[in-house]
């Protein structure tokens, strides 16, 4: 058990000797259809440590994007406890959830979810200048170093529309890692995209992990880049039902 | 702030046709209403300036009660010498005071030998009159001469139509005195005016020395002082400070001698002037509908269109205040860009309609129509316009910043 103590609006851990980036414990998640319930997870409980390359993986329904929201701060788990980096997220409200999610997680969508009225440089800019208030200088060197890490310096001036999907996601990778986030979270982050261009965009996160050692949990349905996370958990009808590990990365 | 604009103005060019729509509802609405104001507005001061440069003056001076029956023109009831003296001596002193003019009202009967009427006749010193009210001279018709000696009389147009008289014929007026009898006296027409609207604007003019002499007066009575400032923006300001220094001024009996009336309520047409500025009121209303309802729905239209970029960008973590102002910023751009575009295009028609030389009918007068905006009203418009704008984007700009993100990211 995990010792607690407010901090600023918010309810950290302390004592723990391991740092972890996301520790689940008996989470479930209920949602409700008219008057009948659906529990869309039901006991799950795992840890993943810094820097980790981790899968969730299983059919639809299962449960996976549920989890990712969860762990993203974009819901709130029924029952059980869940800490992301450090802090128990069960007790933030809309305004410190907004917060905790701008300073401590990268979104990538399936969608690509870029701001079709900013340029590539500006879709990178918008969290440093509208969430985290980074001043021009360092917002300027944290985007072009951005950029280059993605490769997408000469598109920079391109508008999303003008641009390929594999490079729309290149993006989202930028704008989701600019924020020196602790960890990244990604829902099916390559289900609009070809194979080759799936691998690419794998090996761009997977780039990026190595570079700036931030936490990667993506969620996907596709078995041919499963193979590609380090930590791979399966998810069947809501429950966690197996865990492979390569690299001795994972659950403690 | 610098970057919510560019965001706004971005969203705002994406659906470029509904932008340029609702931007022009706007300062469509902007220019009628300016439009409006400006030629009612010069309207009013035309009609303003008319009454008050030709017979009114912008406030005048009577006899406590006189007001009341001034439609009989009591002679009964002109400030006596000592009263007008005292009178003239406290306007002499004030520095707001251009000039004054001491009239003798009276109504007597007008002969041409061959056929008689009333007349209603102001006694007045040229030269005090001319300068108090200078636009009068202006409207003696058919080149009477500017200036009205002793023995003379100016008679008004229609009278002079229905009499036949002409300049130069001699003429009779018999009037009643103060004691019941009464007296007569030869004129020669000098002038024909052409009437205006309002009070005395079908009166005759004669010399006070002939006026005293008609109404047998010993010394001089006055009916009314006419003044005219040398600011027409003082007047209020004026009045009260004038009925401040007369009110202390009693009769025997201990009550005021002096009532002092600015030209609203001398003339009608004041309420004429209010009934315009209510109808600009509401003209203001209907603007102010049509900005709300306008922004009103191309935000909502906004919002629903990009629930998803809202999930998106709540999601990355903007506050939900930060979503709230840009689609405020968003309003405010389209109420702007509105309200510039309609200020622009009302100048120029106001010029076309100015260099065009419309005319328009009021009574028997004819008016030219000179449209004039104070900066005051493009101000007033513009920030009715703004805010409005800014309050009608406020309702769908708190749905976006109380959307649940993981709602919004589900939307399709």
């Amino acid at each position: 058990m995990v010792g607690k103590e407010e901090i600023m609006g918010l309810v950290v851990a302390e004592n723990i000797t391991k740092i972890y980036s996301v520790v689940a414990t008996k989470v479930s998640k209920d949602y409700t259809a008219g008057e009948i319930a659906i529990r869309a997870l039901n006991d799950v409980s795992f840890k993943i440590e810094p820097a980790s390359f981790v899968s969730f993986v299983g059919p639809s329904g299962s449960g996976k994007t549920t989890l990712l929201n969860l762990i993203g701060c974009l819901d709130k788990p029924t029952e059980g406890n869940l800490m992301v980096a450090d802090t128990d997220v069960l007790h933030l409200d809309r305004k410190q959830s907004a917060s905790f999610r701008g300073n401590n997680i990268g979104f990538i969508f399936q969608d690509f979810n870029l701001i079709p009225v900013l340029t590539v440089y500006e879709n990178i800019e918008y969290p440093l200048l509208m969430v985290q208030n980074i001043p021009g200088g360092e917002r300027k060197k944290r985007i072009l170093t951005m950029l280059e890490a993605v490769g997408m310096v000469d598109q920079k001036d391109k508008y999303p529309d003008q641009i390929s999907g594999g490079q729309k996601q290149r993006v989202a990778i930028a704008r989701a890692l600019v924020t020196n986030p602790k960890l990244v979270l990604a829902d099916e982050p390559t289900a609009n995209l070809d194979h080759k261009t799936a691998f690419l965009v794998l090996e761009s996160m997977k780039k990026m992990r190595n570079e700036f050692q931030t936490t990667f949990i993506f969620s996907t349905h596709d078995q041919k880049i499963v193979g590609e996370a380090e930590i791979i958990y399966s998810l069947e009808d809501g429950e966690l039902v197996g865990k492979q590990a390569k690299g001795g990365k994972g659950d403690a | 702030m610098r970057n919510l604009l560019k965001i706004a103005v971005r969203n705002l060019l994406r659906y470029k046709r509904r932008t340029l729509l609702t931007a022009s509802l706007i300062a469509i609405g902007v220019v009628f209403v300016l439009l409006f104001v400006a030629v009612t507005g010069s309207f009013k001061s035309m009609m303003i300036g008319q009454m008050t440069d030709s017979m009114l003056g912008h406030l005048q001076v009577h006899r406590k009660g006189y007001l009341v029956s001034i439609d009989s023109l009591p002679i009964n009831m002109n400030l006596r010498m000592q009263a007008y003296k005292k009178l003239e001596g406290i306007l002499n002193q004030q520095s707001e005071v251009e000039d004054f003019s001491p009239r003798i009202k009276f109504g007597g009967m007008f002969s041409t030998f061959v056929e008689t009427t009333n007349i209603r006749l102001n006694g007045v010193y040229p030269d005090r009159e001319f300068k108090t009210v200078p636009l009068l001279p202006s409207r003696l018709m058919n080149g009477g001469g500017k200036t009205l000696e002793k023995g003379e009389i100016w008679v008004p147009d229609l009278m002079s139509k229905s009499m036949g008289v002409k300049i130069g014929d001699t003429v009779v007026i018999i009037a009643t005195n103060k004691d019941g009898s009464v007296n007569g006296k030869q004129f020669k027409v000098s002038g024909v005016l052409e009437s205006a609207t309002g009070p005395g604007g079908r009166d005759g003019y004669i010399h006070i020395e002939d006026a005293m002499e008609v109404l047998r007066m010993e010394e001089m009575e006055v009916s009314e002082v006419a003044i005219r400032l040398k600011d027409f923006g003082r007047l209020y300001a004026f009045s009260d400070k004038l009925e401040g220094l007369l009110s202390g001024e009693l009769n025997k009996q201990g009550m005021p001698i002096y009532e002092v009336h600015t030209w609203e309520k001398l003339s009608p047409f004041y309420n004429i002037a209010r009934m315009i500025d209510i109808m600009t009121f509401f003209i203001k209303l209907m603007l102010i509908a049509i900005v709300l309802i306008s922004i009103m729905n191309v935000m909502t239209m906004a919002v629903y269109e990009r629930i998803r970029e809202i999930g998106t960008i709540a999601a990355i973590g903007t506050l939900p205040g930060k979503i709230l102002s840009m689609f405020v910023v968003e309003g405010f751009c389209l109420g702007l860009v509105g309200a510039v575009t309609g200020n622009i295009l009302a100048m120029i028609i106001m010029v076309i309609i100015n260099h065009s030389g419309m005319t328009f009918k009021f009574g028997r007068q004819i008016l030219s129509v000179s449209a004039a905006i104070t900066p005051m009203d493009i101000l007033v418009i513009s920030v009715i316009v703004i805010v409005i704008s800014v309050i009608a984007s406020l309702q769908p700009a708190l749905k976006a910043s109380r959307m649940e993100p993981i709602k919004a990211l589900r939307h399709v």
